[in-house]
Formats: C-alpha cells, sequence, structure tokens
C-alpha cells in the first residue's frame, strides 16, 4: 500500500493537474465542437475522469480517501448517465434518423 | 321684510306649479298663475318701494337688509343668502316686476296658439325669479345667482322652439358668450374676497371708498366687473350673441333682452360704482367701450331688414349709450336711461311682436308696408316709442339720452360728437323701421293681407300702458336746467352719494346744455324727416339679401362680418386645436407612449427570445462561459 | 351597536355577495343586492347621525391581522372619510336601481357589492397596508365587470386599464414599504406615518411614488389615457362605479396619505402636480368639444372636473380643501346621472353617436329636462350642486394665484361650451328615424334620476350640512400640515 502511495507521490503533483486539466479541455472542447452525440458524450466522460484522477492524485497526496470515495460516486453515476444517454440517442436515431445533435432544435422560442 | 321673500318667491312658485303642471292645468290656469304671481310680486314691490321711498322723504339712506340663511361657509368666508333694498333696486324691482307683469299679460295672447304654452310662462317665471335675485342680492354672490339665472333662462327661451337647431345654437351662443363675462365676475368676486374679506356690498364698498384714487386691485376689480358686463349688456367685444338671441319669442325679446336681464351689467357698475369712480382708467375703458358699441351697432341697425334685429341692435346700441353714462361718471343718468330704455324698448318689442303676430310670423319689413290702417293701435304706440328713443322731446329718451350726453360733453368733446352721431343714427333706422313697417303700400303676400289684424286687447293694453310710460318717463329726472327738480337723482342719492363726493360735479352752463338739447333734438327730427322722404316720399324697399351693396352698407349689412371673423379667430381654431389635442396628441403622443411602454415588457421579450435558438452547441458554449465567468469571478475578483 | 357599525358596513356587502355569486335568476338578484344596499345604507345614516363632526376619528376599531409584520386591522372614519363613505353608499343603491330593467345574474351584482366592501375599506382604513389591500380589493371586481359585460374591444381596454393602475399602485406600495422601514414601532399606522419627519429628498421620491398611483387612478393629465376607452366600453353600471366613486380613491389618498406623509415632498414638487392638474382641465375641455360620442364626452369632461379637485387639494387651504370634498360628491352624484342617460339613451336609440341624435326632447320631455338640470349641475350653475363646489375650488385656487385661478376658472366656460353642444346634439333639433318612437323615461329610472335631481338642487340651495361635517376634519388637517 505504502508503496504506491509513493510510486505516485514519485510524480510531482503538477503533473497530475496539468494532465487532469488537458483532459477536461479535450472534454469541453469536445462538447463544444463536436456535432455527434455519441462523441459528445464521450467527451462528457473524459471530463468526469479528468475529475476523477485529480480525486485520486488529491487523495493519494493528502492520504484521505474521501477523494477515492467520491471517485467511486462519479463512476456511478458515470454510469448511469451514459445508460439513460444512450437511451435518450437510441429514442432520438429512432425518431429523427440522426445522431447530429443540430436535429434537436425544437425546443426554442 | 319679510315681504321681500315673497316677493322673489312667488315668481319661483308659479314656476313649479306651472312647471309640473305644464300637461295639467288648462290655458286659463297656466295664464292665472303665470301672470298673477308676478302681479302679486309687483304689488309687495309696490309696497316696498312706498317704503324706500317714505325712508328717502325724511332723508334716510332707506337701505333694508334681510338675511334668509347662511349659505356658503368655509374658513374666513361667508356667505349669506341675503337680501338688500335700497333705492337703486328697489327702482329695479318695479321695473322688473310691473314690465314683467306686462309682458306676462302680453304673452297669454301671443303664446296663444304654442304647444308649450305652460312651458312658456314656467320659464317667463323663473326669469323674474332670477332677476330679482339679481337685484336683490345683498352681496356679489347672490347677484351671482341671478346673474347666471338669468342667464340660464335667456338659453332655455331663445332656444324655446329648440327643434329649429339654428335656435338652438342661438341660444348656446348666448349662454357661452355670457360665460366669458361670468368668469370675469367670478374672479373679480374672488379679488374682492381676498382684498376686503368680505362680499357683502355693506363691507365692500365703504371700505373701497376709502382707497386711493388708481389703486392697480381696483383697477383689476372693476376691469373685471366690467368684463362681466360686458358679457351680460352685450357690449363689444361680446355683443353679438344678443342679435341672434332674437330666435326667441318676441315678449321674451322685450322682457330679457332689452327691458331687463341686458341692463343687469348696468346695474351691476351702478352697484359698484365706487369701484369704477376710483379706477379713471376703467371708466375710460366703459366709456369707450360703450360709446363705440352704441355706433358700430346703430350704424349696423341702418341696414338691417328683420324688423326684431332693428331693434335688437337699437338695444345694444342703447346698451352703448348706459356704458357711456357709466364712464363719465353719470351713474343717475345711466340708470334713468335704463328706466326709460325699459319702457320705449318694451313696447317697441311688444309692438313689433304684434305687427308679427298679425302677419303670421313674418318679420322681413320688406313684405310688410302699409300697416298703419290695419292695425292703429299698434302703430300709435310704436310711433311713440320711436319718437321716444330717437330723443325728440319732450318723450323719455330724449331726457335720459341728453342726460348721458351732457355728462359726456363735459369729460370730453369727442365722446359728445360720438354720443351725437349715434343718436342721428338712432333717429334713422328707427324711423326707418317705422316707415317701412306701417307706411306704403302692403308688400306682403295676399294670404298675410286677409289675415291681418288688430291683436286682442291683453296685447294692446300693455302696450297703451308702455306709450304712456314712454311719453311721461321722462319726467322721473327732470334736469334742472328746465325747471325740473331731479327727482330720481334725489331718490338714487345715497347709492352714489361716494362717486359723487370724488367727482368734480356737474357744471355746466343751463345755456350750453340747453344748446345741447336744442341741437340734438333738431338733428334727431331731421333724421327723422330725411327717413320719411326716403321710405316714404320715395318709397324705397331695401333690396333682397345676395344684392351686392356699395362700400359701407355692405359692412353694415353683414354686420361687419364679425361672426365670420369670430368663427374664423376663435371657433375654428378651438376645433381644430380640439381635434388635434384627441387625435394627434392624446391617441397618438401620450396614449402612445403609455403602450410604448406597456408594450416594453413585450420588446424585451422579442429580443431575448432571440438568444433561445435551439442550437445545443450553443447552450453549452453559454454555460461554459458562464462557469468560467463565474469562477473567474470567485477566485481573482473576491 | 355603535361600535361595531362601522365593521358591519364593510361585512354586510362582502357576506351577501357571496350567497349572490350562486343566484343564477336576474330578478332574486337584483333585489337582494339592492336590499343589501338600503341595509348598508341605513347603517350610513345611522353613521351620520351618531357622528360629531368634530376633527377627531370615530367609531374606530383595530384587530391584530399580521402580527409578525405589524398588520393591523385598523378603521375609522373622521370628517374626511365620512362623506366619501356616504357617498359610496349612497350611491350604489342608485346604481343598483339602474340596473333594475336589464338582466344581470347573481355574479355581476356580487361583484358591484364586494367593490363596495373594497371601496368602504380604502375610505376607512386607517392601517396603510390595509388601505392598500383595500385599493386592489376594488381593482378587482371592476375588472371583471368591464371585462366580462363590456363592449368592443373588451378585454385589450381592460387589460391596458388593469395593468396601468395595477403598476401605479405598486409604486405606492413600495412607498408604504419604505415607510413602514423607517417607522420606529415598526407598523403601519397611519398616525406612525404621519409623524415620520423623513428629509426632504426621500420625502420627494415618496410623493412621485404616491402621486402616480393616485394620479392615474382619478386620472390626471397626463396619466389619464386609459380612462375614456374604459369607460367607454364598460357597461354603464361599470362606467358609474369607475367615475362616480372609484376615481375619488384617489383624491382622498391625496388628502389622507399624500399630503400629510410628504410636506416637503409636496413643497418640492407641489407645484409641477398643480400645473398638471390645471393643463389637465383645459386638455381635457378642449378635447371634450370635438366628440361624437357622448359617452366619451362625458369621460372628457370627467377629466376636466377631477383636474380641478386635484387643484383644489394642492392649493391646500380651507376653501379649496373643503370644496374638493363637496366637489367630489357632486361629481359623483353629476356623472352619474350623466351616464345613466347616455344609458337611457343608448337602450332605445341604440346609438351614443352625437349626429344620429337629436330632438329627443321632443317625444321624451322628462328625460330631457332631467338632462338638463344634470348638465347644469355639471356645469355648475348657480343653485346646482356643481356651483357650490367650483366656487370654493376656484376662490381656494386662487389663493395660489390668479393665473392658476383663470386657467381653471377657464372650465366654467369650455364646461358650457361642450355640455351645452352635447344637449343640443342629443335633445334639441328635429327629431330623425332613431329618435322618432322614443319613450320618456318612466317607472324605476324616473325613480333614480329623480332621486338625483333632488340631490343636484338640496345640494345646491343648503349644502351647509355636507361643508359642517368636513369642517372641522379639514380645519385640522391644514393646522397640522402646513406647506410654504
Amino acid at each position: 500500500m505504502g508503496t504506491i502511495v509513493n510510486e505516485l507521490q514519485g510524480i510531482p503533483l503538477n503533473h497530475y493537474i496539468l494532465l487532469s486539466s488537458i483532459i477536461f479541455s479535450i472534454g469541453v472542447i469536445g462538447v463544444l465542437t463536436r456535432r455527434n452525440v455519441i462523441i459528445i458524450m464521450m467527451s462528457v466522460e473524459l471530463m468526469l475522469n479528468s475529475v476523477n484522477l485529480l480525486l485520486a492524485a488529491f487523495s493519494a497526496y493528502h492520504g484521505d480517501a474521501s477523494g477515492q470515495v467520491f471517485v467511486f460516486f462519479i463512476m456511478a453515476l458515470a454510469a448511469a448517465e451514459v445508460a439513460v444517454g444512450l437511451a435518450i440517442i437510441v429514442m432520438v436515431y429512432r425518431n429523427t434518423k440522426s445522431i447530429d445533435i443540430n436535429a434537436l432544435n425544437k425546443l426554442k422560442w | 321684510m319679510t315681504g321681500l321673500i315673497w316677493i322673489v318667491l312667488l315668481p319661483l312658485i308659479g314656476f313649479v306649479v306651472n312647471g309640473l303642471g305644464r300637461n295639467v292645468w288648462s290655458k286659463t290656469v297656466v295664464s292665472l298663475v303665470g301672470c298673477g304671481t308676478v302681479l302679486a310680486s309687483f304689488l309687495l314691490s309696490c309696497n316696498v318701494f312706498s317704503m324706500v321711498y317714505a325712508a328717502r322723504k325724511v332723508g334716510e339712506q332707506a337701505s333694508f337688509s334681510h338675511t334668509v340663511f347662511e349659505w356658503i361657509s368655509a374658513g374666513s368666508l361667508h356667505v349669506n343668502l341675503s337680501f338688500l333694498v335700497d333705492p337703486l333696486s328697489a327702482v329695479m324691482l318695479l321695473i322688473i316686476t310691473g314690465i314683467g307683469f306686462l309682458i306676462h299679460l302680453y304673452s297669454t295672447a301671443y303664446m296663444k296658439h304654442d304647444k308649450g304654452f305652460a312651458k312658456f310662462f314656467a320659464y317667463l317665471n323663473l326669469f323674474i325669479f332670477f332677476m330679482l335675485l339679481l337685484v336683490l342680492g345683498s352681496n356679489y354672490v347672490v347677484m351671482f345667482i341671478g346673474w347666471e339665472g338669468v342667464g340660464l333662462c335667456s338659453y332655455l327661451l331663445i332656444g324655446f322652439w329648440y327643434h329649429r337647431i339654428d335656435y338652438a345654437a342661438a341660444a348656446k351662443k348666448a349662454f357661452v358668450m355670457n360665460r366669458i363675462g361670468d368668469l370675469g365676475f367670478l374672479l373679480a368676486i374672488f379679488l374682492l374676497f381676498y382684498n376686503f374679506g368680505s362680499l357683502e356690498f355693506s363691507a365692500v364698498l365703504p371700505k373701497a371708498a376709502t382707497m386711493v384714487q388708481g389703486d392697480t386691485t381696483l383697477l383689476l376689480i372693476s376691469l373685471l366687473l366690467f368684463v362681466a358686463a360686458t358679457g351680460k349688456s352685450a357690449q363689444i367685444p361680446l355683443f353679438t350673441w344678443l342679435p341672434d338671441a332674437m330666435a326667441g319669442p318676441t315678449p321674451v325679446s322685450a322682457l330679457i333682452h332689452a327691458a331687463t336681464m341686458v341692463t343687469a351689467g348696468i346695474y351691476l357698475i351702478a352697484r359698484s360704482n365706487i369701484l369704477f369712480t376710483l379706477s379713471p382708467v376703467t371708466m375710460e375703458v366703459v366709456a369707450i367701450i360703450g360709446l363705440a358699441t352704441a355706433l358700430l351697432a346703430a350704424f349696423i341697425a341702418v341696414t338691417q331688414n328683420d324688423i326684431k334685429k332693428v331693434l335688437a341692435y337699437s338695444t345694444v346700441s342703447q346698451l352703448g349709450y348706459m356704458f357711456l353714462g357709466l364712464g363719465v361718471g353719470a351713474f343717475t343718468g345711466a340708470f334713468f336711461h335704463v328706466i326709460t330704455h325699459a319702457f320705449f324698448k318694451a313696447l317697441l318689442f311688444l309692438g313689433a311682436g304684434s305687427v308679427i303676430h298679425a302677419m303670421s310670423n313674418e318679420q322681413d319689413m320688406r313684405a310688410m308696408g302699409g300697416l298703419k290702417k290695419k292695425l292703429p293701435v299698434t302703430f300709435l304706440t310704436m310711433f311713440i316709442g320711436t319718437v321716444a328713443i330717437a330723443g325728440i322731446p319732450p318723450l323719455a329718451g330724449f331726457f335720459s339720452k341728453d342726460e348721458i350726453l351732457a355728462h359726456a360733453f363735459i369729460q370730453s368733446k369727442a365722446l359728445w360728437i360720438g354720443g351725437f352721431i349715434g343718436a342721428l343714427f338712432t333717429a334713422f333706422y328707427m324711423f326707418r323701421m317705422l316707415f317701412l313697417t306701417f307706411y306704403g303700400k302692403f308688400r306682403g303676400t295676399f294670404e298675410q293681407e286677409k289675415h291681418v289684424h288688430e291683436s286682442p286687447m291683453a296685447m294692446t293694453v300693455p302696450l297703451m300702458i308702455l306709450a304712456i310710460l314712454s311719453v311721461i318717463g321722462g319726467g322721473l329726472n327732470l334736469p334742472e336746467a328746465l325747471g325740473g327738480s331731479t327727482a330720481l337723482a334725489q331718490f338714487l342719492a345715497p347709492v352714489f352719494a361716494d362717486s359723487v363726493a370724488l367727482s368734480e360735479g356737474f357744471h355746466l352752463a343751463h345755456t350750453t346744455e340747453f344748446l345741447l338739447m336744442g341741437v340734438s333734438a333738431l338733428a334727431a327730427i331731421v333724421m327723422a324727416i330725411y327717413a320719411y322722404v326716403l321710405y316714404v316720399r320715395k318709397a324705397i324697399v331695401p333690396g333682397a339679401d345676395h344684392e351686392k351693396r356699395k362700400g359701407l352698407a355692405q359692412l353694415s349689412y353683414h354686420k361687419f362680418y364679425i361672426d365670420e371673423w369670430y368663427h374664423a379667430m376663435i371657433t375654428k381654431p378651438l376645433n381644430n386645436l380640439s381635434t388635434f389635442c384627441f387625435k394627434i396628441l392624446d391617441k397618438k403622443v401620450i396614449d402612445g407612449l403609455v403602450n410604448y411602454i406597456g408594450n416594453g415588457a413585450t420588446r424585451a421579450g422579442n429580443v431575448i427570445r432571440l438568444l433561445q435558438q435551439g442550437n445545443i452547441g450553443f447552450y453549452i458554449f453559454c454555460m461554459v462561459i458562464g462557469i468560467i465567468a463565474l469562477l473567474a469571478y470567485g477566485l481573482y475578483i473576491v | 351597536m355603535d361600535n361595531f357599525v362601522l365593521l358591519l358596513l364593510l361585512l354586510v356587502p362582502l357576506i351577501v355577495a357571496i350567497p349572490l355569486t350562486m343566484v343564477k335568476q336576474s330578478n332574486p338578484a337584483k333585489w337582494l343586492a339592492f336590499i343589501a344596499s338600503i341595509v348598508v345604507l341605513g347603517l350610513t345614516i345611522q353613521l351620520l347621525i351618531a357622528f360629531v363632526p368634530d376633527a377627531s376619528i370615530q367609531f374606530e376599531e383595530k384587530f391584530s391581522w399580521i402580527p409578525a409584520l405589524g398588520i393591523q386591522f385598523h378603521i375609522g372614519v373622521d370628517g374626511i372619510s365620512l362623506p366619501l363613505v356616504l357617498l359610496t353608499n349612497a350611491l350604489i343603491p342608485l346604481i343598483l336601481l339602474s340596473t333594475f330593467r336589464k338582466t344581470y345574474k347573481g355574479n355581476f351584482y356580487a361583484l358591484v357589492l364586494f367593490m363596495q366592501t373594497g371601496l368602504l375599506l380604502v375610505f376607512t382604513a386607517l392601517d396603510a397596508f390595509l388601505f392598500y389591500v383595500g385599493w386592489e380589493l376594488a381593482l378587482i371586481p371592476i375588472y371583471f365587470i368591464c371585462g366580462l359585460w363590456g363592449g368592443q374591444n373588451k378585454a385589450r381596454i381592460t387589460l391596458k386599464f388593469f395593468i396601468y393602475t395595477f403598476s401605479g399602485s405598486l409604486l405606492m406600495l413600495i412607498a408604504i414599504i419604505y415607510l413602514y422601514t423607517q417607522v420606529p414601532t415598526a407598523d403601519y399606522e397611519w398616525r406612525s406615518f404621519y409623524e415620520l419627519a423623513l428629509d426632504g429628498k426621500t420625502q420627494g421620491y415618496i410623493f412621485w411614488a404616491f402621486f402616480i398611483a393616485f394620479a392615474i387612478k382619478m386620472p390626471l393629465f397626463p396619466f389619464h389615457t386609459w380612462q375614456p376607452d374604459t369607460y367607454v366600453v364598460a357597461p354603464t353600471t361599470g362606467t358609474m362605479l369607475l367615475s362616480g366613486i372609484m376615481l375619488k380613491m384617489g383624491v382622498y389618498g391625496l388628502i389622507r396619505w399624500l399630503l400629510p406623509i410628504a410636506p416637503l415632498g409636496v413643497n418640492q414638487y407641489g407645484g409641477i402636480a398643480l400645473t398638471l392638474a390645471i393643463i389637465g382641465i383645459i386638455y381635457a375641455s378642449i378635447v371634450a368639444f370635438k366628440q361624437q360620442d357622448i359617452k366619451r364626452l362625458v369621460a372628457y369632461s370627467s377629466i376636466a372636473h377631477v383636474g380641478l379637485i386635484a387643484a383644489g387639494v394642492f392649493v391646500w387651504n380651507i376653501q379649496s380643501l373643503q370644496g374638493a370634498m363637496l366637489q367630489m360628491i357632486n361629481h359623483g352624484i353629476n356623472v352619474i346621472g350623466l351616464f345613466f342617460v347616455i344609458e337611457l339613451i343608448y337602450r332605445q336609440a341604440e346609438t351614443q353617436d352625437m349626429q344620429s341624435l337629436g330632438g329627443i326632447a321632443k317625444p321624451a320631455p322628462k328625460l330631457a329636462i332631467a338632462f338638463l338640470i344634470i348638465v347644469l349641475g355639471a356645469i355648475g350653475l348657480p343653485l346646482t350642486n356643481g356651483f357650490i363646489g367650483e366656487f370654493l375650488l376656484l376662490i381656494g385656487v386662487y389663493q395660489a394665484g390668479i393665473w392658476p385661478a383663470v386657467f381653471a376658472g377657464l372650465t366654467i366656460i369650455l364646461g358650457a361650451v361642450y355640455m351645452l353642444r352635447m344637449y343640443q346634439g342629443v335633445m334639441l333639433g328635429e327629431i330623425n328615424q332613431k329618435t322618432a318612437d322614443f319613450k320618456d323615461v318612466s317607472g324605476v329610472d324616473l325613480l333614480v334620476l329623480g332621486v338625483i335631481l333632488v340631490l343636484i338642487i338640496a345640494i345646491g340651495i343648503y349644502p351647509k350640512p355636507l361643508l359642517h361635517i368636513s369642517e372641522a376634519a379639514v380645519t385640522q388637517l391644514i393646522e397640522q400640515v402646513k406647506f410654504n
């Protein structure tokens, strides 16, 4: 146990922060720029996972397990989100024959 | 002084009885009630007058007042419904009820065939009621009740045949023009209240007498009162309603628009004489306006063809003389002229009514002529009236007019010359009327000729009484120059005492006075003869309406286009302003602004909803920007 | 008994209104409503007899309502509110009587009675919050009366009316809440409000907040544009309620709340208010000149008359204020009379357009006489009620200077012009197709007109009892609240 922590602490915390920021940004940009709903979903997952990574890293550095507990919650939530999200996408595809997000512009004005 | 209340109340009772029972009572009952109440009122007035006369005989002030109840009170303002009898109002009482009764009597025959018989008498009684309030009021507000009340009756009676829309319009015109004057009256009341703390004559006038001559407040008050008088007494610039008022039945013209109501303005000024005497500027204005009106109206009367219009303009002109008299300080003279004018003008109008009655409602003199034989009583009485108004001695008009002119002569020769020229015109147009109507050949239709008849007794008796009064009326105030006693002046002395004390007095050598009298009497006779030559010898008949007249005649015939001027200068711009205010200002600007603000919510919604375009990417973008902004705010700014 | 009279006054209409909503037949409904209003009138007369005409608040009642916020149910009358209570309770039976030839159902009458409670609450409330509640309570029924039984375009016009007056009231609410926060004892008592001595700037804001609310209600120029449309579109009953009673809420608000609470504000801006009032008199009169629709004409004339009353209030002296008190009653009576005559004409001729009317005096002399007397009252002829009011108002306005009096006085000329033009257009001239078989007024309609005429003439001849009610209270108010 201790060794893993030591291993992790071998890498400076800044690197974790940098990495998760990059992954998070990729997720954000993905959500903003892509029109395919599935890719958007994936980008959202990326964002979630970047947060997970960060939480795990801080948890290890501070020796506080509650960060990792959060990670579990987020993973469960992400799973549920994907389940519901994919179901919606399937329904959207059935109705519009498309998974382009701009096909869903009825909700305006 | 309980009798006083009954003098006022009786005509009101007559009004109520006739008004409520107008469909119930027979014409006899209506006439009895209508004439009876006024007669009773007249008898009571005689009683009151004799009391005043007796008091004056022994040299008392002879001023009695009686408070009925407190009418309006607010703070320091207390207005009582109260009456005041003094020599001035006592004389007016007699004129109003006396001539009022004669005209009531006359109307029983004149209006016999009219459907609105009872209504007519009700209105007449109401008029007498208000007129009595006007002259009996012991303060300006009660006077104002009467003042407006007679205006109302005038409105009702001018528009008596209301189905004629032009008559109704004439009635409205009279009321509105009167109201312009009434505003002046009201403002004068306010000024009086704030400067004297009271509105009672007995409090205001003595206090005013102690003020200095030329005081600006007094100037303003007297000018405003004069504005009121110009409305009621048909002076420039508010005189155009009076000729139109001839739309009313002829007895109304005689009672309201000749003998009584229109002299209310003179009464008002005579009552407040001290306010005027202390404002020389106002006096000048009064004299000039009076003279201008006298001349203008006389000039217009010369070419009129409607018998009632001639008399109407003649009334305006004579009222102008009265104002001239007031303006030159001849208060007694002006009031004397009120009395004599009431006699002969009522007589002339009633005579004209008799002619119109005989001619089956024809009023155009061009369709008359030669009625002398057919209507002997009417002719004779009207002849007396004409001579009286023309100022030929020894009839009433000569003395009263002469007194005014003599005073004018002292003030300024120019005023006298103006008055003298007016007198020339008066003599001319009155005789012109007389000759056109009664001399020459009959010019009406065959139908009319067959129908012509002398009027019944009920109409001729008042004519005869008035004729007698017109003959002897001058005796009321014979000038000293002719060995008279100036009885009226003596009688009215307490009313005008303060003013007389202030003025330099009446100093005119008897020879000058004789000369002035002689000149004006002679001139009147000359003008009468000139009219005789034109309209009897040469038998000239005025041309048709559309005929083009030459120069001044055209101007005179069309009444100087004053009505047209007023229409173009006042009525039309006001109407346009009204349309503008309603259609543009109200609907577009003000309401537009309100709606604009109200629609602001909708407009804001229209702008903001554009953000909601359905592009999810955009939504998310906004969300991210929002989060970043919030974070930035949280991290750096706070 | 005396103690509860005022509460009863408020409750009787409200209690009767509830079952009335269920009544589907017209006749029982109108009788029930009428009897209720007569009962209220009877109670009012009892109130009047028991009233001592001094400056004190009488028949006061106070219950705790929302204690947490210091809100109390506090009512009472003095010489300023009593005339208005009397006006409300005397006019409502007349207004109800005037509908007897119509077939309105219970819900209509319920709304009228409901409104009566609201109006009475406004006139008797001594708690600012309660005043506000009454103010809005009176608005709701009139909105429905106009919105449900109105004429053309009723939805749009009543909505505008509602939002317009409501937005004004919101300003007032803000001002009331602000004042509440300033009161040391944390309540909405009118006395506490009177005793607040805020600085001039704050009072300026308070002034405008209240003034706009009241000016819209009265309405004063230039907040008047909802009024002619609403009057025209509303059923006559609604117009009568609006013009006869409801607009007095605004004037009453000025006298009871605005001027005593924000005297410094009035010092700064009272001149503007006075100017607006006087402009309104002339402006509305001029607009009334050319109106063809007689209902609209009377609506504009009402703006002119109310302008004069408001001018009198802002001049703030005993004559003008007494005149305003009296003129509120007079205007209520006269304007109800005018609208009723217009209604009677409309019922038969089915038009309000002056051009298609004319000559009605011939077939309907009684109506013509009644109309004439009401018109004369409206133009302030002496010996009618209007004269006393106008005379006192104008003599009061004169204290503000001769020019205000001259311009305000123009109303007597302009009023005569448009009123007589209307009378001429409707009653005089030749009869035409529309008016040929016009039937004269009779029965219950004649009764209504008769009562109005008697009131017009009686007040004109002997106004003293009415003036007496308010004299002490007005005198005291003027002593308390002074402007320079």
